[in-house]
């Protein structure tokens, strides 16, 4: 078992945080991108074919120089996998925190993170709960950062459905796009979950997201195809794509119980993963 | 294509929802409080045929890095007097409700840039100047030299809104599919 206080390993984890950032923040994975194109090839409007122009106009200058795809650099959620021999501790937490406030300064990232209720800027998007951290066994260290703006979160919904209308889940799905419009930036992903508890579903729904959309299975599909006939098209001036991708989640649930969550993702969905190498 | 530029007259009034054009010249950025601080105090510039823009940009030190649009919505309640004082032009991204499609009628244009499209922004942007710097990076009012900036016409100066119609099309599927919304 590591010391968890090893000041090289705590070290080497805030670097990774903040590297994984950088990464994110001004470079598109690349099954985002792929999915970018090839909507552009299928979309049918002038005006949608000329969003999606600027968009993939926009990936390629923000990559060439290494600058932010979006202004709104999000809130950070970091998704961490830990071997065996590394215990999940405060200061673990802590260097996390340290990489997203190394990150905000050199990147440099907007500011988001502020009090719920003051609305006081922390300054350094770090604060109580933030970075949002999901651990997991794993057989690496490995830190994934997906930062999130607000327009696409804020549109996301919770629903706890009747046990007995199973049905309803894609009218759900494809509510919360009706009701979204432009405002989460569409072309969107929308990350869903199913099952699990009310607090479970939600975080099932973002995990959706970590998922790579060059594939979809059939009822993701099916949600897809449902989404965009919708017609809300790219920022919601109209069009055949209204979402790249949808990819779900699923847990097992009460009896009683049919959790759905739907988290929105505009075509910016930024993520990427650094590898810490740990000594045996 | 069509190819406007600052200050903007009365060729706005040819324009049609859905028509796509490029914007050079100067804009001024303003978000929630620039907009508040502006209605109590007055306005900066000279609004007649002024462009505002729904922006909080990145910026450093001389330099605009990152300039995407921010969420139009917000500022609903807060456009009427823009509009009174001669402002033309107004860019942001997922239109406009609360009246505003009425407001521009005869007098002005909503023009939607594409959001998340921050790098793309900042490449055809010059920094000129700032007004309330105290508001701090977001909320400031920035005066910025744009070069051909990609625009489309969301709610033109006849009433017509293609946001609206969009989201009108999408809730009638909506309903005629599952029988709510």
């Amino acid at each position: 078992m590591h010391h968890p206080d090893d000041p090289a390993l705590l070290t080497a984890v805030a670097d990774a945080t903040a590297d994984a950032l950088a990464e994110a923040e001004v470079r598109l994975p690349d099954d985002i991108e792929r999915a970018i194109r090839s909507a552009y090839g299928r979309e049918r409007n002038p005006v949608a074919r000329g969003e999606f122009e600027n968009i993939l106009a926009n990936i390629e200058l923000a990559r060439k120089g290494r600058s932010l795809i979006c202004q709104d650099t999000g809130i950070p959620v970091v998704y961490l996998t830990l071997p065996p021999n590394v215990p999940y501790t405060r200061a673990l937490e802590e260097a996390l925190a340290r990489g997203v406030r190394i990150a905000t300064e050199k990147i440099p990232l907007r500011p988001n993170t502020v009090d719920p209720c003051t609305r006081k800027n922390t300054g350094d998007n770090t604060g109580p709960g933030i970075p949002a951290i999901r651990v997991r066994p794993g057989e690496r260290l490995t830190v994934t950062v997906l930062p999130k703006g607000a327009g696409s979160e804020n549109v996301s919904r919770i629903g706890m459905l009747l046990p007995t209308r199973t049905s309803e889940v894609k009218q759900f799905v494809v509510e919360t796009v009706a009701l979204a419009g432009g405002k989460p930036c569409p072309p969107v992903i929308l990350g869903v979950g199913i099952g699990s508890t009310f607090d479970g579903v939600a975080a099932l729904s973002k995990e959706a997201l970590l998922l790579p959309i060059d594939t979809m299975d059939p009822f993701e599909q099916e949600l897809c195809d449902a989404v965009n006939a919708l017609g809300i098209g790219p920022m919601g001036l109209g069009g055949d794509i209204t979402a790249l991708a949808v990819k779900v989640k699923k847990g097992a649930c009460h009896t009683a119980s049919l959790p759905v969550a739907v988290n929105v993702q505009c075509w910016a969905c930024r993520r990427a993963t650094r590898v810490v190498e740990v000594r045996k | 294509m069509i190819d406007l530029t600052t200050p903007l007259g009365d060729e706005i009034l040819s324009l049609r929802a859905g028509d796509r054009i490029t914007l050079s010249g100067i804009v001024y950025t303003a978000r929630d409080e620039a907009h508040l601080r502006m209605q109590e105090e007055g306005i900066p510039f000279d609004p007649r045929g002024a462009v505002v823009y729904h922006c909080g940009p990145v910026v450093a030190g001389e330099r605009i890095i990152a300039a995407g649009p921010t969420t139009s919505a917000r500022m609903d309640s807060l456009t009427k007097f823009l509009i009174d004082a001669g402002v033309r032009g107004i860019i942001g991204k997922g239109g406009m409700g609360g009246g505003v499609v009425n407001l521009l009628q005869g007098k002005a244009v909503y023009l939607a840039f594409t959001g998340g499209c921050a790098a793309l922004a900042a490449s055809r942007m010059c920094l000129k100047g700032v007004h309330f710097p105290e508001l701090g990076m977001a909320e400031a009012v920035w005066v910025i030299d744009v070069d051909h900036l990609p625009l489309v016409v969301g709610i033109d100066a006849y009433g017509n809104d293609l946001f609206g119609r969009v989201r009108e099309e999408a809730k009638a599927q909506c309903q005629a599919r599952f029988h709510t919304l």
